[in-house]
């Protein structure tokens, strides 16, 4: 599925300062029944914004008008872990985010959010700190993601840190292009390739 | 190679069991990007794959080898009454899409009611379509369960689902290797569960991410091949990509005269490749580690991610003395509703799960009912007990277990992921707590506001008759 192209992005940012997030919470399973790839941003983090009553939790960082309209979430460390759902990339996306930045990602949910057009950005532990941060001390705090020169700058200071993403996958996202696209031109060599499996 | 290969290039040339795997799997290299990665078997169910068959309507493009890739429906299924129609109108419809979608393209469908459904990974090796030295993917993360015969196995994302649907490959970066050796005698009453949650709770629930692991060791020589998969299973629980074991003996008898097994001269040439499916001796992994077996006892976790257990007998440690934030071990333990220090033996539980991918084999009916049997059910218990697939009900069957299930107070349902990821109407009541010997103990997993303890069958079966978390070692005799 194409998606919007990304280049830099300069915006506000929810801070969610928690461990081992996983995508259970980013989108619970019984929220996986659609057929078609729409609405799961209403379901983002469901149980973690809502009550049981499906009240909204208000102080939840998702929900507080504060950070409203942000384009990044700033996550804590091994975000994304557990299941391969691609829902909760699909929900990061529908929600209005383009970039997720974190000290360590779990895998399947970094290949998924490259894949829907969401940026995984990986930062040092430090880095993650200062951004949690500044945006306590000041929640309209604005953060560069510089894709073509790989690079987070906190705007008000200046304070930057390099990331790291393969030269396929930015093409990739600076045009706007996915894996499928590439593969579609490569079949004859797959086909090829298929006849030397022996099963 | 260059000419005057001397013993350090010699050394270099030197693979592990993951390399030869991968490595004969790689249709093209990009430049600074992954490796068009080439599969050869493929399992869909109906929770991830529709949207995939949307893409590649949207595309206008179709599936190139329908006969690579295997359709079941388990997610969502109910595991009661199968054979009248799925209530819930939403996964009504997902279960029709996955059919439609398997019609229209020529893909072989195993749906509800059909003899060979039953769990995606359980019923890939019964059919003899998990094979030695092949590569499998799944859109869902257990997948590392057929790393138990040598198989390079993981869970990928819908966008690559269409990819093997359209393309039969995916895009991937090499992960790194880490090879697992736990050596020794395991003690009495620990099964592979335990030695699983064990490994996960050195590792923590993100210490082998970026890597594929390979699990090394008389332990795991010794393991059945279910037990084999049970440990393959969890790998994704320390962020592993997989997991994988070398094929030996054990696995070609496993697999040998299965539906979709090699048959005849194939088998034979199967077998001489599957035979150089081991690690060389000098192969180099880029990290390892080694675990004494006796140190392992029953296992339990006590927090919301399957890195937080310990054996059965000792108490929750302390926020200071482990890694990792504070803030968020208070908050994880403030869901479960437990301290510091609690023990969790003697803790008052509410349900028990019997079955998942990860324990709903034939061997976990038959630990369960070593200890129920001549046993009643604990009254404030609420047991599902869900076998994997349709064939493992017939050997429980066979085997004459149910009767020691209905005689101990038990129900025996019908096959599906069930309370694994509470999909259905399987689902742990909100502040309940249930002992599962399923995969995950996140919040909610179980059900909206459900609290899991995650643990082998035999610990559920010793819960499931006292009523609370119990050792099952108090409940069972060792013999010689």
């Amino acid at each position: 599925m194409a998606y919007d192209k990304f280049q830099v992005l300069t915006s506000t940012a929810y801070p969610l300062p928690i461990e081992n997030v996983d995508t259970d919470q980013i989108i619970p399973a019984r929220f996986l029944k659609a057929t078609e790839r729409k609405g799961f941003g209403d379901n983002f983090f469901r149980d973690w914004r809502y009550d049981s009553e499906g009240n909204p939790i208000a102080d939840f960082p998702l929900n507080d008008a504060k950070y409203s309209g942000s384009q990044i979430l700033v996550g804590g460390k091994n975000f994304g872990s557990g299941s391969s759902r691609e829902h909760a990339a699909w929900s990061v996306y529908d929600f209005g985010l383009r970039c997720v930045i974190s000290s360590f990602f779990a895998d399947i949910f970094r290949n998924n959010c490259l894949n829907v057009g969401v940026l995984p950005v990986q930062v040092s532990a430090e880095f993650a700190q200062k951004l949690f941060d500044a945006i306590a001390a000041d929640p309209k705090t604005e953060i560069t993601v510089d894709l073509p020169n790989q690079k987070v700058t906190l705007v008000a200071t200046g304070e930057s840190e390099s990331f790291d993403i393969n030269g396929y996958k930015k093409d990739n996202m600076l045009n706007g292009f996915d894996d499928i696209d590439y593969l579609q031109n490569i079949k004859e060599e797959v086909r090829a390739f298929a006849q030397t499996r022996p099963f | 190679m260059q000419a005057g290969c001397n013993y350090k290039n010699y050394k270099f040339m030197s693979k592990t069991l993951f390399d030869k795997v991968w490595d004969s799997h790689v249709v093209r290299n990009i430049e600074d990007g992954p490796d068009v990665f080439f599969i050869d078997r493929h399992f869909i169910h109906e929770v991830t794959s529709p949207v995939a068959f949307v893409g590649l309507k949207q595309r206008g493009i179709g599936v190139m080898y329908p006969e690579r890739t295997f359709a079941t429906a388990d997610h969502n299924t109910p595991t009661w009454n199968q054979h009248l129609p799925v209530a819930d109108p939403l996964s009504a419809n997902q279960l029709e899409a996955l059919a439609d979608n398997a019609a229209e393209y020529g893909i072989s469908h195993w749906g509800l009611g059909h003899r060979n459904n039953g769990i995606v990974h359980i019923v890939g090796p019964e059919n003899g379509i998990t094979l030695p030295g092949s590569t499998i993917v799944c859109g869902d993360s257990h997948t590392s369960t057929h790393g138990a015969f040598g198989a390079i196995a993981f869970g990928i994302g819908t966008s690559e689902v269409e990819m093997v649907l359209s393309t039969q490959c995916i895009m991937q970066p090499k992960p790194k290797k880490m090879r697992i050796n736990v050596n020794g005698k395991l003690g009495f009453g620990v099964t592979p569960k335990d030695v699983a949650l064990y490994i996960i709770s050195k590792q923590t629930t993100s210490g082998a991410t970026g890597f594929f692991v390979e699990y090394a060791g008389d332990v795991f020589e010794n393991m059945t091949m279910e037990g084999r998969m049970t440990v393959c299973n969890l790998s994704i629980e320390m962020g592993a990509r997989g997991g994988m074991i070398a094929p030996d003996e054990k696995t070609y008898e496993y697999i040998k005269g299965r539906k979709h097994t090699p048959k005849g001269a194939d088998w034979d040439k199967a077998m001489a490749y599957w035979k150089t499916l081991k690690t060389d001796d000098d192969a180099t992994f880029d990290v390892e580690f080694n675990y004494d077996a006796a140190d392992i006892e029953p296992m339990i976790t006590y927090g919301t991610n399957p890195g937080m257990g310990m054996g059965v007998t000792q108490s929750i440690p302390n926020a200071t003395d482990l890694q990792g934030g504070v803030e968020t071990y208070k908050k994880s333990l403030g869901y479960m509703q437990f301290n510091e220090g609690d023990n969790m033996i003697g803790k008052s539980v509410d349900y028990v799960f019997l079955g998942s991918c990860t324990n709903g084999r034939i061997e976990d009916f038959r630990a369960f009912c070593s200890i129920v049997e001549g046993r009643q059910k604990a009254e404030n218990i609420t047991a599902w007990l869900v076998p994997g697939s349709h064939k493992v009900v017939d050997q429980i069957k066979e085997e004459g277990l149910d009767k020691i299930i209905e005689a101990s107070g038990f129900v025996l349902r019908e096959p599906g992921c069930s309370a694994c990821l509470a999909m259905n109407d399987d689902k742990i009541p909100a502040g309940k707590l249930a002992v599962s010997t399923s995969n995950r103990n996140f919040e909610g997993r179980q059900g909206p506001g459900s609290r899991t303890l995650l643990a082998s069958p035999l610990v559920a079966a010793a819960t499931a008759v006292t009523g609370v978390v119990t050792d099952p070692r108090t409940l069972i005799k060792e013999t010689a």
